[in-house]
């Protein structure tokens, strides 16, 4: 069991490698997709930890990795306590109702010919987790007003509802079985903007009534600022800083980091017009064959020699404010 | 002088067997030479199908059923189909969306560019390959040489928008249609494309009709801007006032549900309920139902796009849901 100070997940040296197809003369060389290579985060009760990356930076395999949906090249998980790394079977099953996934796009995450009572019923029935047909009726009752749909979508089918509602359908369903840990990639990112904020909201309300953590993979910097208590970088596999907040967002330390949050657009014409913006030129590397050293030295305005050959280690710069540069 | 593009009373709808769908109800704006106009809304909205209608691109079940497209003060109807052909193949231009469902795959870069211009322009092979190579080093693609003999696959998201803006620009067009050109892009890629196109406006004094759900990318990239809600004109004016002073309640909501990334909100206000089907439109004004200051007049009658305060609102209580100094003093502003 978990003690009074251990975080509700940590997750340490996490590294996934798939295989990448062959190359070669006769295809005699195996490629290996380096999709997440030493990530190690920790994740408290109740708190939500914004993971922020463009494409290929690892954030989704990180999240399928801590829900064990993915197999691990190396690392371990730590989950309330236990090694889940290690486990398997009925004891792994158990954990895993703890830990929940919510999908980004809620048109093809829900079963088209299931009504959308059953849908959110179904996890209850495959773990057995209530007791007869009318707990049954009662729990997806609850949980259909928990998200603010009315007690009648059960009897409807997906097709009938809006994008932001199926949203709510999909967050029903990953809160049936009570978690402690939902794992939200990119959850809103397919939602108009109005939309998203009802989405958004209802996901703090429902962190403050149940005391969920939120693991919130997304690459909407302003999204992830308003809802995360503490946010990861990560480029290319790896995370380049990892703080709080409001050190990630008024003190970023990676050149990274700076670039990334001056390139998000802000809707206002004079505070646009007035930022220095940093462009970053060039492309995020190949996950097959990623950089030597500093994954993110290719496009580095700062890059120097060390950092082509020697990988920068995240450290802790300030209480809480970790970051691999350097030059930081 | 007359403005380079005209929209007059655009209608058009889509017949689906679940009825008719009104997608866009009765749409007029302008573009000036050398202007950037920004037309924003949400899915739904008719902002891309106003975009085809210009181009002649709305595809069946659509129909363009009212309205008139002008061209440097000609209706295009007043024009021969082989005019109308020529204006909507070389002075204006269009990029999607989605890169590569808009490139063939099979076909290497170099063909799809100098096709664009042996067909157009009426181009020699060898000049046409010239001309490519410098399209491709005007829109910032590193080695063209060796792009021109790849195919879109070899290439990224953001190398693959900047061949498409490369073959947009393969006529020298005087006004280009970008629909929703970085969406697909991650943000360091879609900052690249957008100081392209603030770079290519400068440069060539083209116009831009970008087309976007994004405020972020309007604020930074448009002169003007146009917001569209439910297959009309809610409100229209220079960015500058829409932002700073929003009239239409609609106008409000988006822009109180956007989180900035330089502030830090203590709650996002959405906006509650969700867009109306068209293909039974609410009466009145389409946004009542969602609107927190809409009257009776509102659910009976439809506002008209009417010139207030430096712009145009199609709103009976314009201004009603501003507020905006209480908004703006209740985020903590972070300077940055």
């Amino acid at each position: 069991m978990r003690g009074a100070t251990e975080p509700l997940l940590r997750v340490e040296g996490l590294t996934v490698n798939y295989p990448g197809g062959r190359a070669g003369w006769l295809g005699r060389e195996r490629l290996l997709v380096h999709a997440v290579d030493d990530v190690s985060f920790t994740i408290s009760q109740g708190e939500t930890l914004g993971l922020v990356g463009e494409t290929g930076s690892g954030k989704t395999t990180t999240g399928r990795a801590v829900l064990r949906r993915v197999p691990l090249t190396s690392g371990r998980i730590w989950f309330d306590g236990h090694d889940i790394t290690e486990i398997g079977g009925r004891e792994l099953r158990r954990l895993r109702a703890r830990m929940q996934l919510v999908f980004q796009d809620p048109y093809a995450s829900l079963n088209p010919r299931m009504t959308v009572g059953d849908i959110v019923a179904e996890p209850l029935v495959v773990h057995h987790a209530v007791q007869g047909r009318h707990e049954l009726r009662e729990r997806v009752r609850e949980l259909l007003r928990l998200v603010g749909l009315p007690p009648d979508a059960a009897s409807r089918y997906p097709m009938a509802f809006s994008g932001g509602q199926r949203q709510r359908i999909g967050i029903a369903r990953a809160l049936a079985l009570r978690p402690d840990l939902v794992v939200a990639d990119e959850p809103v990112s397919a939602l108009d903007v109005s939309i998203r904020a009802q989405v958004v909201n209802l996901m703090q309300d429902l962190q403050e009534q149940l005391g969920l953590a939120y693991l919130f993979i997304a690459h909407d910097l302003a999204v992830v600022r308003h809802i995360s208590h503490r946010v990861a970088i990560m480029y290319a596999g790896r995370i380049v800083e990892l703080a709080g907040r409001d050190d990630i967002y008024e003190r970023p330390l990676h050149p990274y980091t700076r670039a990334l949050l001056s390139a998000v657009p802000i809707p206002d014409p004079a505070t646009q017009r007035e930022r220095r913006r940093v462009v970053l030129r060039g492309e995020i590397p190949s996950p097959i064959r990623p950089p030597a050293g500093c994954r993110f030295h290719t496009r580095c305005p700062l890059a120097e020699a060390r950092c082509r050959v020697e990988r920068p280690p995240l450290v802790e710069r300030h209480p809480g404010h970790r970051v691999a540069c350097w030059l930081a | 002088m007359s403005p380079l593009l005209e929209v007059r009373d655009l209608e058009v709808h889509f017949l689906t067997p679940g009825g008719t769908v009104q997608a866009v109800r009765g749409v007029t704006f302008h573009i000036d030479q050398g202007e950037s106009v920004a037309l924003v809304g949400e899915s739904g909205s008719g902002k891309s199908v106003t975009a085809q209608a210009i181009m002649g691109l709305v595809e069946l079940p659509g129909h363009v059923v009212a309205g008139e497209v002008i061209w440097k003060g000609r209706p295009l109807s007043a024009a021969g189909r082989g005019e109308v052909a020529r204006i909507r193949g070389r002075e204006l231009a269009i990029v999607f969306q989605d890169p590569m469902t808009s490139l063939n795959p099979l076909l290497t870069i170099g063909v799809q560019i100098t096709e664009v211009l042996r067909r157009h322009l009426r181009l020699g092979r060898r000049q046409a390959a010239q001309r490519a190579l410098e399209l491709l080093d005007l829109v910032g693609v590193s080695s063209p040489r060796q792009r021109l003999r790849q195919r879109p696959h070899e290439l990224s998201g953001g190398m693959r928008q900047r061949v498409l803006i490369a073959i947009a620009l393969a006529c020298e067009p005087d006004l280009l249609i970008a629909d929703e050109p970085t969406t697909a892009l991650d943000v360091t890629i879609q900052a690249q494309i957008l100081e392209l196109l603030r770079d290519l406006r400068e440069r060539l004094g083209l116009s831009l009709l970008l087309i976007t759900h994004d405020l972020g990318v309007v604020a930074g990239t448009c002169d003007r801007i146009l917001v569209m809600y439910a297959g009309r004109l809610a409100e229209a004016g220079t960015a500058d006032e829409v932002f700073a002073r929003p009239a239409h309640p609609y106008t409000v909501g988006l822009l109180r549900s956007t989180p900035r990334v330089d502030v830090v909100h203590p709650r996002l206000i959405a906006i509650e309920g969700s867009p109306p089907d068209l293909s039974a439109p609410p009466p009145g004004c389409a946004f009542h139902p969602r609107c927190p200051v809409a009257t009776a007049r509102c659910r009976r009658e439809p506002p008209v796009l009417t010139p207030l305060g430096g712009r145009e609102v199609a709103c009976w209580n314009a201004f009603a849901a501003s507020g905006v100094e209480a908004t703006a003093t209740s985020h903590e502003e972070v300077g940055r």
